[in-house]
């Protein structure tokens, strides 16, 4: 079906940029994080060493759990570990909303409930 | 060990503040299901579960920016618009978010109202607006198309990085002395090379899409019918 066929074809791109290419992304902190280290200085493991910045504020995440920090607890290799918890983000992401919108999806493609200013017009529901 | 937190982290706003942008974020989304189930049909739902997670598949991939020590990562609130439109959109962003949050250890779950209120509230509407006025604009071709998709991504992107800097005001935890210049100008700077990237990342993939299936693409579809209609309700199947 030709509905699928993009589907599936688009998740595979997304597949191949979670689980490959994000081994290649750079791994400086971003324009946020950046923004609130301003004013401290870092050690080369990331440690704040002196200075003044909201980053100091941070605590520590709820959760956490295996998949934090976008890898896999136990898994060493890195490159592994970055691109599983790609894939897996990826397919987790898509069943949610996935499976999220599937269930709230309109049933009725003519329903006329909460009508507003703009007419019903069937031309906006075909198309494809 | 590098540091891949990507949004908020706890502790940088203090919990009323969160706490409130929790209910507003909340709210939102609640109007965004109600809205965007007239959206969603048997094309759209499966549509809007790709681009959820190509968004969570792209964010992953923090690209350099103008400075060797800085990255910047897609937000993806005008390329959600563009391809799901506003409500779904949102949903498709927020829905990333969470699953960042709760699975992935990256933005404190405290702080997800702040997050999702900037990434897939205030990134989305002003994504939005500008998609609906520039498509009624700009000439009918790939390169207005690419050009909407830029100019939407780019300003989308630094007025949510200014929501931030609101939060901050309202309940930073480190005290800067009253003064926020600082912080909004290195967030304003930053964000704009992003909103670049983000910018060129977005118009490539809707330009991508329009061309192979251009009946998935929302800003598309709703151009025809809503020309003659009235301005608040462009883009929606009703």
């Amino acid at each position: 079906m030709r509905k699928w066929g993009f589907i599936v074809g688009g998740l595979l791109v997304a597949l191949l940029l979670a689980g490959v290419v994000s081994n290649f992304a750079s791994s400086h902190p971003d324009g946020l994080d950046s923004s609130l280290r301003e004013g401290c200085t870092f050690d080369a493991n990331d440690e704040i060493i002196g200075g003044s910045c909201p980053a100091q504020q941070a605590r520590e995440h709820e959760i956490g759990g295996p998949l934090a920090d976008y890898g896999i607890a136990g898994v060493d290799n890195d490159f592994l570990s970055t691109g599983l918890s790609g894939v897996l983000g990826v397919l987790l992401t898509f069943a949610v909303a996935g499976g999220a919108f599937w269930l709230v999806r309109r049933r009725d493609p003519v329903s006329q409930e909460q009508t507003d200013t703009q007419r019903f017009d069937p031309a906006t529901t075909s198309g494809g | 060990m590098e540091t891949l937190a990507m949004h908020i982290s706890n502790g940088i706003i203090n919990g009323p503040v969160a706490a409130v942008f929790a209910v507003i974020a909340l709210a939102a989304m609640a109007y965004c299901v109600r809205r965007g189930r007239q959206d969603l049909d048997d094309r759209l739902a499966p549509m809007a579960g790709l681009v959820a997670a190509f968004i969570f598949a792209v964010q992953m991939l923090n690209f350099p920016i103008f400075t060797a020590g800085v990255s910047g990562h897609l937000l993806g609130g005008a390329l959600a618009a563009m391809l799901v439109g506003p409500w779904v959109g949102a949903l498709c962003v927020a829905v990333v978010l969470v699953v960042q949050a709760l699975v992935f250890g990256d933005g404190g779950v405290a702080m997800l109202g702040l997050n999702i209120t900037n990434m897939a509230v205030i990134g989305i509407v002003v994504a939005y607006l500008l998609i609906v006025l520039l498509l009624r604009v700009l000439p009918r071709n790939p390169a207005g198309l690419a050009v909407t998709a830029f100019v939407s991504a780019l300003v989308s992107v630094v007025v949510a990085a200014m929501g931030f800097v609101l939060q901050y005001q309202l309940g930073g935890t480190t005290d800067l002395g009253g003064n926020l210049t600082g912080l909004a100008s290195t967030m304003a700077v930053s964000h704009l090379f992003i909103g670049i990237g983000e910018g060129l990342i977005t118009a490539t993939t809707v330009v991508t899409v329009a061309k192979v299936r251009p009946d998935l693409v929302y800003a598309l579809r709703a151009r025809k019918p809503a020309a003659s209609v009235t301005v608040p309700t462009v883009g929606g199947v009703r």
